[in-house]
């Protein structure tokens, strides 16, 4: 591709295909086939549609995969855009299909009992931006997710693919390029919140020959998947940043450094890059520019604290990914010791829409601080799982009750936890609040890179707690010991109060070494590490006080507290427990209830397991 | 036995390949590496003495290499790796008695192998799937919505194929 006419050209004839096989006479199917919808069974799904269509021989009826569209819990979906209408239907069977393809592709009826919105409840709804899931959700970073084949440049194209990159090649300089990003007021979305335009300055203020730009989409977050879900879905938009990056700063090398447990991202990179640079909007020359940029892929091999810059830019160089002290920072002196620009995928995703919308158009969503929009995967105790893109500034209580559709059950919701093990539990007097950067850290929590996992009446905070602190020594690469022994020994307190040994003054005492491990360790994991435990004594406090003072777990979770009982309404007298029993603190007469010495009971709950009548419960 | 010897010739001059792809890139070691842990299943001793000699360097930087990142393994894993996620959405939802589960049947702890080579049991984070929590993969294969009592019928199905 030598100029913009030329992407203009490309552009139209790839829009007309997609259009015109959405027109009247034409169909478009597509199959979410992302890693939710394949560990759901799309691909089977996928190809008895294909067999289908091509045993018919139909024409003007296209079949293709797409990316995620955030529902992950009702996968797989197939969406068929028909007449200029959209159908979204929900937990396909290869089975379903015959009924959607002869109603509905061949004969025009849409089948209600599969639509999305007979699923959910809400029966007026045919598509999935009908559904309440999706009214409060802007979609800019997942603007393309669920709609394009991330497998077809072309496709990319036809929703304006690679004009930014165009445009700022042909019309704007360096600078202004920085400039727009800055007068948008983009905050990294890898969990810091840094202004991006003002990263960007700095690497381009530092003068040198060579320059790198890198992305972080190691995403560490043990409960999320965002950036994966831009990775599998549009892949070429964040190619598509990195090089307007690349000419923002003055770089023409890019690294992606991408976790290896992403084998579905990690093919579809590989694709897009080849494809790009078949097109040319890669490699030498770009648009007949004297602009030139390359991307390389680099895996991660599991390792959490290599989601933090200098330790990424470490692995890339082939070493352990320890953390490095800054300054200096990477835009000064990062890989292979040269300035270097460091953003997040989601951080990236935005860049072209900026790009060709305009600094103004991107500021009006949001915050006064925080711009735009953010993208959160729901999980836990929440009745719709999934992706979601949310203006900054749309309170908790949107997210949890409106978008999120609630707790299952009828449970009670207790906390929404964000920032995985960096961040902290937000109560439910916090519900309120509206997300942005600087509230979450005003209560204790923070953004994070955009995990959000809602827990219950059921959920035990002080085990949450030592979850995520398990999950720190396990990850702390050991270079500092504030962070390599001070987390090990608050684990070791919490595991003594969960297990009822906790006595007055531990509090005091997780209290004090925490602020020590925050304020001595060496990079954001060890800074952050206390994080889930000083947010859940903060608001939690009173359960911690009930496992050391009373020895009780308010949620029945942690199993040294809880203690077993037979119900002798449902006791038969069988005696099966008082055999399996270790410790024989089970005793009774045949056919009368047994009776269990809780003093003698070391609670593994082999009773339990064996009664077949549900006689023993714990409380 | 010979035929054997093949296989491992075979093995080790894919190996060969693949140092040579990397030999002069900066940061080559890691897809050597990784390189090597997918061709023989591990990074054993012997492999890491290999790629050390191949590339001029010493053990102790691959060794250090190797117990830096948990993809890394000294031992081959078993014939069918179950990967129970332990992520925040599927913890929160009770992954913890699956896994207890898990080590009960099969009768060892998290991140060893099976006597008979049958099953390794790793905890994984976030596969992704949040909204089948709990859930689990065994090799390439998704398992959601866990509760302890399907584990045995589970295993039951990969032991007798
Ligand atoms: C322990 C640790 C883990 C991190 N993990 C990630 C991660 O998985 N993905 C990410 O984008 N940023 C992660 N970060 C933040 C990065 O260091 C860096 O700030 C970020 O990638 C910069 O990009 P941004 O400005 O676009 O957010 C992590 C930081 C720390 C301290
Ligand atoms: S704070 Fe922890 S992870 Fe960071 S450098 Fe120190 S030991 Fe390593
Ligand atoms: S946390 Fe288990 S699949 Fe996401």
């Amino acid at each position: 591709m030598k100029n913009l006419e030329e992407l203009n050209a490309i552009r139209d004839k790839a829009l007309n295909s997609i259009n015109s096989s959405n027109s009247s006479t034409s169909t478009r199917v597509l199959v979410g086939m992302a890693t939710c919808g394949m560990a759901a069974g799309a691909l089977p799904v996928y190809e008895v549609l294909k067999e289908k269509v091509e045993k018919a021989n139909l024409k003007d009826v296209f079949v293709t995969q797409t990316g995620c569209i955030g529902v992950c819990r009702l996968e797989p979906i197939v969406e068929v855009y028909k007449g200029g209408q959209r159908v979204t239907y929900v937990k396909v069977t290869p089975e379903m299909i015959e009924r959607i393809f002869d109603e509905h592709i061949v004969g025009g009826k849409v089948v209600n009992e599969f639509t999305i919105g007979h699923h959910d409840g809400q029966p007026n709804a045919n598509s999935v931006n009908e559904l309440d899931f999706f009214a409060k959700q802007a979609r800019v970073a997942l603007r393309n997710c669920g709609i394009i084949n991330p497998e077809n440049i072309e496709e990319y194209f036809a929703f304006d693919g690679y004009k930014a990159l165009g445009k700022c090649l042909t019309e704007l300089t360096s600078q202004e390029v920085i400039d727009i990003i800055k007068a948008s007021g983009l905050r990294g979305r890898g969990g810091g919140g840094f202004p991006t335009g003002m990263k960007w300055q700095f690497a381009a203020n530092t003068q040198s020959e060579i320059k790198y730009v890198v992305c972080n989409a190691d995403e560490g977050d043990p409960g999320a998947f965002m950036d994966r879900s831009v990775l599998e879905g549009d892949p070429h938009a964040l190619l598509e940043a990195m090089a307007i990056a690349g000419y923002a700063i003055g770089a023409n090398q890019g690294y992606i450094y991408v976790r290896a447990e992403y084998p579905v991202a990690v093919k579809r990179l590989y694709k897009a890059i080849d494809q790009a640079k078949e097109y040319g909007v890669l490699g030498k020359n770009i648009f007949g520019t004297d602009f030139s940029f390359d991307i390389e892929l680099r895996l991660g091999s599991g390792a959490f604290v290599c989601g933090e810059e200098t330790a990424l830019i470490a692995s890339i160089e082939g070493m352990r990914g320890e953390p490095r002290p800054r300054p200096p920072f990477p835009a000064v002196k990062g890989l292979f010791g040269k300035p270097t620009l460091l953003n997040n995928v989601e951080t990236y995703a935005n860049i072209p829409q900026i790009i060709l919308r305009g600094a103004d158009w991107f500021a009006k969503m949001g915050t006064e601080k925080s711009k735009g929009t953010k993208v959160f995967a729901l999980g836990g105790k929440i009745s719709n799982t999934g992706l979601v893109e949310i203006p900054m500034g749309t309170t908790l209580r949107e997210v949890v009750f409106n978008i999120g559709g609630g707790i299952p059950g009828g449970k009670a919701f207790k906390a929404a936890q964000t920032g995985g093990p960096s961040g902290g539990c937000i109560p439910a007097e916090k519900l309120d609040v509206p997300i942005d950067y600087d509230n979450l850290v005003a209560i204790g929590s923070m953004m994070g890179s955009g995990g959000m996992i809602i827990m219950d009446e059921d959920n035990c905070m002080v085990n949450i707690a030592k979850f995520f602190l398990e999950f720190t020594v396990d990850e702390s690469c050991g270079k500092c010991p504030p962070c390599r022994i001070g987390t090990r020994r608050m684990l070791e307190m919490l595991e003594k109060i969960t297990e009822g040994r906790g006595e007055e003054g531990d509090l005091e005492k997780l209290e004090t070494l925490a602020e020590n491990i925050k304020a001595a360790s060496l990079c954001g994991l060890g800074q952050t590490a206390p994080n889930p435990v000083l947010s859940t004594m903060r608001y939690f406090r009173h359960e911690y006080e009930a496992h050391i003072r009373e020895k009780r777990c308010p949620a029945g979770v942690c199993k040294h507290l809880l203690q077993y009982f037979i119900n002798a309404d449902k006791c038969i007298g069988c005696g099966a427990c008082a055999r399996v029993c270790p410790v024989n603190a089970i005793s009774g007469k045949v056919k009368s209830p047994f009776h269990i010495d809780t003093a003698k009971c070391i609670k593994c709950g082999a009773c339990m397991d064996t009664c077949k009548f549900g006689a023993i419960y714990r409380k | 036995m010979a035929n054997e010897c093949n296989a491992q010739k075979e093995l080790y001059s894919k190996m060969d390949a693949i140092i040579a792809k990397w030999r002069n890139e900066p940061g080559g070691l890691i897809p050597i590496m990784q390189g090597a842990q997918e061709i023989f299943g591990c990074v054993s001793e012997e492999v890491q003495t290999y790629i050390a000699e191949s590339l001029n360097i010493p053990v102790s930087e691959i060794y250090g290499v190797s117990t830096f990142y948990s993809l890394f393994t000294h031992q081959a894993k078993g014939k069918y790796v179950i990967g129970l996620c332990l992520g925040t959405a599927c913890y929160v939802r009770g992954a913890q008695a699956v896994i207890d589960e898990l080590q009960k049947e099969l009768k060892i702890e998290v991140g060893q192998t099976t006597e008979d080579g049958l099953f390794t049991l790793d905890a994984t984070r976030c596969i992704g799937c949040c909204g089948l929590a709990p859930a689990m993969m065994i090799n390439d294969e998704v398992y959601g919505q866990l509760t302890p009592a399907d584990i045995p019928r589970i295993l039951e199905e990969y032991r007798s194929r």
